[in-house]
């Protein structure tokens, strides 16, 4: 019986892959279902398994089947590992993603898996997180701290009781490794845990993952109860979103597990000191911990060997919007942001010019092609104004208007904050007015308490154009420095790269913007 | 509030039924989970029953040994969650950034016009709602949408015909 590869990943079913996977089966071929390599341009994708290897075809649809079979299809693309969106990657975490079927532990450990967790287990609490400080590992979740740091923090605090936490509640556009790895190789995020759990004494864990992640939610669950004795004693459970993005900050999330609304808590205290039910608690996101299991089977060296500056290993960009090529890319730090989108990405999918790419989904800034000379790299993107967050790459052509886009961050932010702080909470929502009266060229004038005939000092005349944006800018320094957390505290990034970089949409006078391009 | 179809209406009908149904959900919830049962409980009440109905909130703060406020305040802190009873067809559209710069705006004008349903709101006959969700975590094949939990992406204008189609049924 001939053997096909079809994925069953949320975004390849999307596509039809449910299909195609059937139309193979009713042909008489043993179908077993992948994960997704990431590129969806290709997708529906079937591997049909032979002599020579596997070899893949797609995209194809069910009616494709016959043709593929006989190998006669023009979709052929032969080895996956030969296509140039593959090629030149560097997959330290995504490495099996496409390649197993996710649920099978014969597949997992025939492909790697639990080398790195007996190899914690031979070791020392301490000579592991030792390991993972070697590494150079930052935190993937967006503030990229340094995972040994805070797993250091944990260990060396005292309590009768310690958790593991993963944070998988990828709220921000633009990103799906999170959701792609947990869907792909749910062990290996499974055994990242349990390498946690062994090097600061914790013995349960805990992944929270978004509630528009069915898919992952159901194959994480299924994966811990397979696992359940390879893994023993540690222990893990799921818990489920319920639709807020502030939930994926970290001391909200502790909130959010224990049952409470998600309100952001003041720092200090540190969760590593006192987190879930006041116990000192490990959360790092699912690509930090995913990448821990590569980094003790194969060496802290071989990971911190690759990279660039302080940004060490690789890191699964993930390239989205309006993009030929999108998808996962997993490369070394230091690629550049032109390479990903034009050489990688191919540039749009509309076939227009690329005007701006958001970095770091809806808390990143907006760049223009002008700044594609910016390496990935945490140091390099915080100089440029903006942030790696979780990596995702969202491209926009020249229809965009960035006016629009400032205020949907505005927006976005008043629709998330969770309420604690005041210049979150209130001037979110006055600077989606703000923009609104600056693109509609309506500057407010003075109020009726401000005409009367007692506030003789109040201002009666009507703002300019350029007081409204100084206000603009005003108000997001405010937000910058006055919040308790990066969703107030970062909203303003957006907003004031779009204003930087494209004042020409927000009605200006003409700039010299595109004259120093 | 919209149209309930007749099973959940003949379930209303009777309160007390109604009521030690909620029971039963919240005792088998409570017991398997240990700690922080509020969310994993409200998540099974609203499998169970499309919504969490107010009927509920003091049965559940029991449970929980939690005051009737706290347990409204995580309801109504979580956009998920619905206290009334939910359209029969959801439509779930991601109106996040990297939708919008694949066109996510016209698709949910042109979604919103085939549906005849503000974005946002329910269809007065109960058929069909239209409800944001921001991120689908499929940003390279937007736009995208989940239909009765069903992912759906690329979608066009012939891709939001058939989706309305889908929804009369
Ligand atoms: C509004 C907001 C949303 C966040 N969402 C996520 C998220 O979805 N996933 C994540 O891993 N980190 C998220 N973070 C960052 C977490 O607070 C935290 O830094 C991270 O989980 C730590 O893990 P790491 O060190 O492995 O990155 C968010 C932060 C903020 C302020
Ligand atoms: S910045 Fe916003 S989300 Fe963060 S704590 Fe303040 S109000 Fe809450
Ligand atoms: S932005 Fe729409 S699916 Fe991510």
């Amino acid at each position: 019986m001939t053997r096909v590869f079809v994925s069953k990943d949320m975004a390849s079913v999307a596509l039809g892959a449910d299909d195609v996977a059937e139309a193979f089966a009713r042909a008489g071929c043993e179908v077993v279902r992948t994960g997704s390599y990431g590129l969806f341009a290709i997708e529906p994708l079937a591997e049909v398994e032979t002599a020579e290897g596997r070899v893949a075809y797609g995209p194809i649809g069910p009616e494709d089947v016959a043709a593929v079979l006989d190998g006669s299809h023009p979709a052929r693309i032969g080895a996956i590992a030969d296509h140039p969106f593959f090629s030149n990657q560097q997959r330290f975490t995504f490495a099996r993603c496409g390649v197993t079927d996710p649920l099978s532990l014969a597949d997992y450990a025939a492909h790697g898996g639990w080398k790195g967790l007996e190899a914690a287990h031979a070791l020392p609490p301490q000579a592991v997180v030792d390991a993972v400080k070697a590494s150079g590992l930052r935190g993937r979740g967006g503030a990229g701290f340094p995972t040994g740091i805070k797993w250091q923090t944990v260990l060396d605090a005292a309590a009768d009781e310690k958790f593991i936490i993963c944070n998988a509640d990828e709220g921000d556009s633009g990103t799906f490794a999170d959701r792609m790895l947990m869907e792909g190789d749910p062990y290996c995020l499974i055994e990242g845990m349990a390498i946690a759990g062994h090097a600061v004494g914790a013995s349960h864990g805990y992944i929270y993952i978004r509630s528009e992640y069915p898919f992952a939610i159901e194959a994480m669950r299924a994966a811990i109860r397979r696992a359940a004795g390879r893994i023993a004693p540690f222990t893990l459970e799921v818990r489920v979103g319920a639709g807020s993005y502030v939930c994926g900050e970290e001391t909200a999330l502790l909130e959010s597990i224990e049952g409470l609304r998600g309100e952001v808590r003041a720092k200090p205290p540190l969760p590593a000191i006192e987190g879930l039910w006041g116990r000192p608690t490990v959360i790092n996101n699912v690509l930090s911990l995913a990448a821990v299991p590569f980094i003790l089977s194969e060496g802290a060296q071989a990971y911190a060997n690759v990279g660039f500056g302080h940004s060490r290993g690789t890191i699964p960009v993930q390239i989205a919007g309006n993009v030929k090529y999108g998808g996962l890319h997993e490369i070394g730090f230091g690629v550049t942001l032109g390479e990903l989108v034009h050489q990688i990405g191919g540039g749009t999918a509309s076939g227009r010019p690329v005007r701006a790419v958001q970095v770091g989904g809806p808390l990143g800034a907006y760049f223009p092609p002008a700044m594609f000379h910016l390496p990935f790299d945490y140091e390099a993107f915080a100089a440029a104004g903006g942030l790696i967050g979780h990596a995702g790459i969202t491209v926009f052509d020249d229809t965009a208007d960035m006016a629009r886009l400032a205020r949907f961050a505005m927006e976005f932010c008043a629709a998330e904050s969770c309420g604690k702080c005041t210049p979150c909470r209130i001037g979110s929502t006055r600077g989606v007015e703000l923009i609104d009266r600056i693109v509609s060229k309506a500057p407010r004038a003075a109020g009726a308490a401000e005409t009367l005939p007692q506030l003789r000092n109040a201002r009666t005349a009507a703002r300019t154009h350029e007081e409204e944006i100084e206000l603009l800018r005003d108000l997001c320094e405010t937000m910058k420095h006055g919040s308790l957390c990066a969703l107030g505290g970062f909203a303003p990034y957006p907003v004031l790269s779009a204003l930087d970089h494209f004042p020409e949409d927000f009605g200006g006078a003409e700039t010299l913007t595109e004259a120093a391009e | 509030m919209p149209q309930r179809d007749s099973k959940e209406k003949s379930a209303l009908a009777d309160p007390m039924t109604d009521l030690s149904e909620i029971q039963a959900v919240i005792d088998g919830t409570v017991h398997a989970t240990t700690r922080g049962a509020l969310l994993p409980l409200l998540h099974e009440l609203q499998e169970a029953f499309g919504f969490i109905a107010p009927a509920a909130v003091p049965l559940i703060a029991g449970a929980l040994n939690l005051s009737r406020a706290e347990v409204h305040g995580v309801i109504s802190f979580y956009p998920d969650f619905r206290t009334e009873p939910p359209a029969r067809h959801v439509v779930k559209l991601c109106r996040a950034e990297s939708c919008q710069a694949r066109g996510g705006a016209a698709i949910e004008a042109a979604l919103a016009h085939r549906l005849g349903v503000a974005m946002g709101h329910a269809r007065k006959d109960g058929q069909v709602a239209l409800e944001p969700v921001y991120c689908l975590g499929l940003c390279a094949i937007g736009p995208n949408a989940l239909v009765d939990g069903r992912p759906v992406a690329r979608i066009d204008g012939e891709a939001a015909a058939r989706i309305a189609s889908e929804v009369e049924a």
